[in-house]
């Protein structure tokens, strides 16, 4: 049988890893897409809207 | 231009997913700030006020508990209104929002089952029973778990989107279930003590944090979801940017 203290302890600790994970994984998704558009960028390929003279009238 | 035709187009123009990454990046570290603003004042709020005289310590569950359970609900609500704009309106944005919000959710959801579990145990004096709340929220969970596994399935957002949304509307039902299940069965979980319509009966001393808390985990939702909104866009635009590198490959190919 756990303290009282134990179940307060052990909730916030899960609450904070899973938090943390939960932005953890919202970060390093965002920095691997942002990564691989700078490499496909890179390579010359280019979204239509974002090639320059593409005739996009805004 | 009449205010209520502005107000559309801003609306609509949200539908531009270029406008909404500039929006977002504007947007994203003001509400970071504010989310860890809440979360300090919230989490001292927790241990600085007093325990409960019949529950003690075990009181303090409840900040980290109940607005994950609220925010598990409110999340699913988010899908169901985000299925709506892909059905009703096609707001391209719709099923981004959708499909990025159901991860959120479902960590959430499972904060409020773990969290609830270790509540229980001291309290209730068991880890789990199958009464109707505990129940229908495991059922959310299974939910948003089904709901991103379908996504992944479905490669072509364009294919999976209108399949999604449905599944999402269908399984609405499930949160009034939620809501309501603890006045409509007998349940060992309590029922509501602030979202009553005679106003809550919980004391003010429990009552401050755990609004603080609330309104951190929202704005963590909302920092959370817009944030994912944005990375589902870029991803979008990677796998069209990889299409469109391969057909013009292909031609290379076939022009040699």
């Amino acid at each position: 049988m756990m303290s009282h203290a134990a179940y307060v302890f052990t909730s916030y600790g899960i609450a904070t890893l899973t938090v943390l994970g939960l932005i953890g994984w919202v970060v390093l998704d965002g920095r691997a897409r942002r990564r691989e558009l700078a490499e496909l960028e890179a390579s010359g390929i280019r979204r239509r809207s974002a090639e320059p003279a593409s005739g996009e009238t805004r | 231009m009449s205010e209520n035709s502005l107000a559309i187009r801003k609306f609509s123009d949200l539908a531009n997913p270029t406008r909404f990454l500039a929006l977002a990046d504007r947007l994203l570290p003001w509400l970071a700030g504010l989310t860890a603003v809440f979360f300090v004042v919230g989490l001292w709020l927790s241990f600085a006020t007093e325990g409960d005289y019949q529950q003690g310590e075990t009181v303090r569950i409840m900040y980290v508990h109940v607005p994950a359970a609220w925010l598990s609900m409110m999340c699913y609500s988010v899908m169901a209104l985000a299925a709506l704009g892909t059905l009703v309106w096609r707001h391209p944005l719709a099923d981004v929002s959708s499909r990025a919000a159901a991860p959120i959710g479902a960590c959430f959801t499972f904060l409020a089952l773990v969290t609830g579990s270790l509540w229980g145990k001291p309290m209730w004096g068991t880890w789990w029973v199958w009464d109707a709340r505990l129940t229908s929220v495991f059922v959310l969970f299974l939910m948003y778990l089904g709901l991103m596994a379908l996504n992944r399935a479905i490669d072509d957002p364009a294919r999976s989107s209108k399949v999604s949304a449905v599944l999402v509307l269908v399984g609405f039902v499930n949160i009034p279930i939620i809501k309501f299940s603890v006045e409509w069965w007998n349940t060992l979980h309590q029922p509501a003590s602030v979202m009553r319509l005679d106003g809550p009966t919980i004391d003010p001393e429990f009552l401050w944090p755990l609004i603080v808390m609330a309104v951190a985990f929202t704005l963590l939702f909302f920092t959370l979801h817009i944030a994912a909104m944005r990375n589902e866009i870029l991803r979008r635009r990677v796998t069209a940017l990889r299409r469109l590198a391969a057909r013009s490959a292909g031609r290379g190919a076939r022009t040699k």
